[in-house]
C-alpha cells in the first residue's frame, strides 16, 4: 500500500466521522460548544470589571465656598467618584451607606475655605463603605490623588509658579484601561480548556460507561488510532471556538489583533494537547459522566482562579502562585495576551511556549499510558 | 483479510494451555486447559463468578492472561493480538452499540473499523440488513430500538467483516423468547457457514442447543464434553440438574 492509500483506509477515519455524527446529536454537548463561547464572551467581557470606578459619592458641604465646590470638582474629575448627590448630616451618610445608595462620602467642614485663604491646612474627610477592599482601594487612592491635584493647584495660584512635576502616564497596550481587552484573550483559553477536559474527558467516560469502548477494542482499531479518531474532532471544535471569540471579540470589544494569528494557533497546539491529557487522564478515575463532569470542574476552578486569567498572580500568595505555575493555561495566557495585545512573537515568548510544550508531553505521556493501561 | 484461509493442518479455534488470571489475591480463572474445534457451537456454563466471563475476555485479548497461553483462530493472543482482532467478532452482555448513531450508521462504523470500504461495504451491508430483517428500521436510532432488535443488531454488528469465530458473553440476557429463538437460528446459519462459536449462557434451554459443553466452576474447568456426555458425567436427567448440582457443591465448598 502507498503511503496516500494508507492514510486513506487509516482506521481512525471512521472514528472521526462518527464523532462528529455524535456531536452533532448530542444536543448538550452541541448547545455547549456553540452557546457557551458566545455566552462565556458575554459574560466575562461585560461582567468582569475588576477596575472599579464611577463610586456612588455624596457629598456634605459644610463650607460652601467656591473653594469647597473647586474640590468636589477636582474629585469627580478623578473618575473614580460619581457624586449622586448632597446631604445635610453626618446622620444622613450613615443612611445613605447603610441602604446601598452611595458607597463613598465627601465631608467638608465649616472652615475648609478660611483655612485655605490664610494658609493653613485645610482638612476634608473622606468617608468610605470598605466592606469591598476592591472599591475602597480605589475611593482611597481616588482621595489621595484628588488632594495632591487640589493642592498643586493651590499653591500654584498663590505663588503663580508652574506645577514642579508632572507625571504624565502612559498606559500602553490597553490605554483606555478597559477590563475586556485584558480578560477577552482569557475567554479563549477558559473556552479550549473546557472543551479539551470536560467534554471531551466526558466523551470518553462514555464510551466507557455504555461498553463501547471495550468493543472498540476488541476491534483491530489500534490505539493510537481508537485516541485519535475520538479526540481529532474535539480539536476542531476548538480551534472554531477559538475563531469566532476572536471575531466577536473584535466586534463587540474592539480587542486587537496585534501579532500573527498563525503563531497563535500554532502555540494553541501544545495548550490543546495539554488540556486533552488532562481529559483523558480524567476519563480513567471517573466511572461515570456526571463523576467527570464533577472533576474538570474540580480542575478548573484553579484554572480560574490561579492562572491569571482574572486575578494577578503577583498579588498572589506564593503557594498559589507555585500551583499556577502547574497550570498549561498560565502560560498560554501570557502566549494570547502576547500576541493579541501586544503584537509580540516567538521571540518574545519563547519562555511561556517551551514551559506550554514541556507540560504538554508530560500531561498526554502520563495520561496516555494511563488511558491504555485502563483498557488492557 | 478477514476472508483468508485458516493456517494449514489447523483444526482447532482455540487451544488454551495453562489459562490463568488472577485479579490480586483472587484467582479468576486457573490452569484452563480448553480445545474449540473449527464449525463448533461451544458453551460455556458455569454460575455467576465462575470465570466465564474473564476466559472469554482473555481470549479476545481484552484482557491479559496471569499465566498460561491462549491460542485462537491459529494465533497466540499475547503475541499477535492484531491478527486475532481482524479474525474474531464479540459480541457482550452491553451490546457496544451507539445509541445515538442510526442503524446503518452503526454497521457502516464497525465495517469500516474492520477495514471493509466503498463497494464491497455497502453491498454487504444491505446484504445484511435484508438478512436480519432491519432494513425498514435503517434510518433509526439504535437507542430507540427494542432489545430483540437491538440484539440483533449487535450480531450484525459484531459479524459485519464475517470473521472466523464468534464470542458471544451472554447475549441472550433480558430478550423475550420470541427474540431468543430468532437469534439462535442466526448462530446456526452462522455455524452452517463455517463460523466457530463461543457462546455463555445462563439458559438451560441453549445451553443444550450447544454441540459441546464445558462447565466453569470457581475459575476451574470441571467438565466437558456433549450434552449427553456431561448429563453421564454427573449422573443427573437434565443440564439443569447438573448445574445445580454444581452450584450446590460450590456453595458446599466456598463455606
Amino acid at each position: 500500500m502507498t503511503v496516500l492509500e494508507r492514510l486513506r483506509y487509516a482506521r481512525f477515519w471512521p472514528m472521526l466521522w462518527k464523532e462528529f455524527i455524535q456531536m452533532r446529536r448530542d444536543r448538550l454537548t452541541f448547545l455547549m460548544m456553540t452557546g457557551l463561547p458566545a455566552i462565556q464572551l458575554l459574560l466575562f467581557g461585560y461582567a468582569i470589571q475588576t477596575d472599579v470606578r464611577h463610586l456612588r459619592t455624596v457629598v456634605l458641604d459644610e463650607s460652601r465656598t467656591a473653594e469647597s465646590r473647586a474640590l468636589v470638582t477636582v474629585m469627580a474629575n478623578t473618575g473614580n467618584f460619581d457624586v449622586v448627590g448632597n446631604v445635610a448630616s453626618r446622620e444622613a451618610i450613615r443612611i445613605a451607606i447603610e441602604n446601598g445608595e452611595a458607597n463613598a462620602a465627601l465631608v467638608i467642614p465649616p472652615d475648609y475655605a478660611s483655612d485655605v485663604m490664610r494658609g493653613r491646612t485645610a482638612t476634608a474627610q473622606m468617608i468610605v463603605d470598605a466592606a469591598d477592599p476592591q472599591s475602597s482601594a480605589a475611593a482611597i487612592s481616588g482621595a489621595q490623588l484628588a488632594a495632591q491635584v487640589r493642592a498643586t493647584q493651590i499653591v500654584g495660584e498663590r505663588l503663580s509658579i508652574a506645577p514642579p512635576l508632572d507625571m504624565r502616564v502612559r498606559p500602553w497596550y490597553n490605554p483606555a484601561q478597559r477590563s475586556a481587552v485584558f480578560i477577552v484573550p482569557g475567554v479563549i483559553g477558559i473556552l479550549l480548556t473546557i472543551t479539551m477536559t470536560l467534554i471531551a474527558g466526558i466523551a470518553v467516560v462514555r464510551e466507557r460507561e455504555r461498553g463501547t469502548l471495550e468493543q472498540l477494542v476488541v476491534t483491530p482499531i489500534g490505539k493510537t488510532s481508537l485516541m485519535l479518531g475520538k479526540l481529532i474532532p474535539f480539536v476542531v471544535v476548538g480551534y472554531v471556538q477559538m475563531s469566532v471569540v476572536m471575531g466577536l471579540g473584535k466586534l463587540i470589544f474592539d480587542i486587537p489583533v496585534r501579532g500573527s494569528v498563525l503563531l497563535l494557533y500554532a502555540l494553541t497546539v501544545p495548550f490543546i494537547v495539554a488540556s486533552l491529557g488532562v481529559g483523558l487522564f480524567i476519563s480513567t478515575f471517573a466511572r461515570s459522566q456526571a463523576q467527570a463532569m464533577q472533576l474538570a470542574f474540580f480542575f478548573m476552578l484553579p484554572n480560574i482562579l490561579l492562572s491569571g486569567y482574572i486575578f494577578p498572580r503577583m498579588a498572589m500568595p506564593e503557594p498559589a502562585q507555585w500551583i499556577g505555575l502547574a497550570l498549561p493555561l498560565t502560560y498560554y495566557l501570557k502566549v494570547l495576551r502576547g500576541i493579541l495585545l501586544k503584537g509580540v512573537g516567538l521571540g518574545e515568548l519563547w519562555r511561556p511556549s517551551a514551559s506550554l510544550i514541556a507540560l504538554a508531553l508530560l500531561f498526554f505521556v502520563v495520561s496516555v499510558r494511563r488511558f491504555t493501561k485502563t483498557i488492557d | 483479510m478477514s476472508g483468508t484461509a485458516p493456517p494449514a493442518g489447523s483444526t482447532l479455534a482455540v487451544e488454551t494451555i495453562g489459562l490463568r488470571k488472577s485479579f490480586g489475591p483472587l484467582v479468576a480463572v486457573d490452569r484452563l486447559d480448553l480445545t474449540i474445534r473449527r464449525g463448533e457451537v461451544f458453551g460455556l456454563l458455569g454460575p455467576n463468578g465462575s470465570g466465564k466471563t474473564t476466559t472469554i475476555r482473555m481470549l479476545c485479548g481484552l484482557l491479559t492472561p496471569t499465566a498460561g497461553k491462549a491460542i485462537v483462530v491459529g494465533h497466540d493472543v499475547a503475541v499477535d493480538p492484531e491478527a486475532v482482532r481482524t479474525r474474531i467478532g464479540y459480541m457482550s452482555q452491553r451490546y457496544g452499540l451507539y445509541d445515538d448513531l442510526t442503524v446503518e450508521e452503526n454497521l457502516n462504523f464497525y465495517a469500516a473499523i474492520y477495514g471493509l470500504h466503498g463497494r464491497e461495504r455497502a453491498d454487504r451491508l444491505e446484504a445484511h440488513m435484508r438478512e436480519i430483517g432491519i432494513t425498514e428500521f435503517r434510518s433509526q436510532l439504535a437507542g430507540t430500538l427494542s432489545g430483540g432488535w437491538k440484539q440483533r443488531l449487535a450480531l450484525a454488528c459484531a459479524t459485519a467483516h464475517e470473521p472466523e469465530m464468534l464470542f458471544l458473553d451472554e447475549p441472550t440476557a433480558g430478550v423475550d423468547p420470541a427474540a431468543r429463538r430468532a437469534f439462535w437460528n442466526s448462530i446456526y446459519q452462522l455455524a452452517a457457514r463455517g463460523t466457530t462459536i463461543l457462546v455463555t449462557t445462563h439458559y438451560m434451554d441453549e445451553a443444550a442447543r450447544c454441540l459441546r459443553l464445558a462447565f466453569l466452576s470457581r475459575g476451574h474447568l470441571i467438565g466437558l464434553g456433549t450434552v449427553k456426555e456431561i448429563l453421564a458425567q454427573f449422573n443427573q436427567p437434565t443440564i439443569e440438574d447438573v448445574f445445580i448440582e454444581l452450584q450446590r457443591r460450590d456453595e458446599g465448598a466456598a463455606a
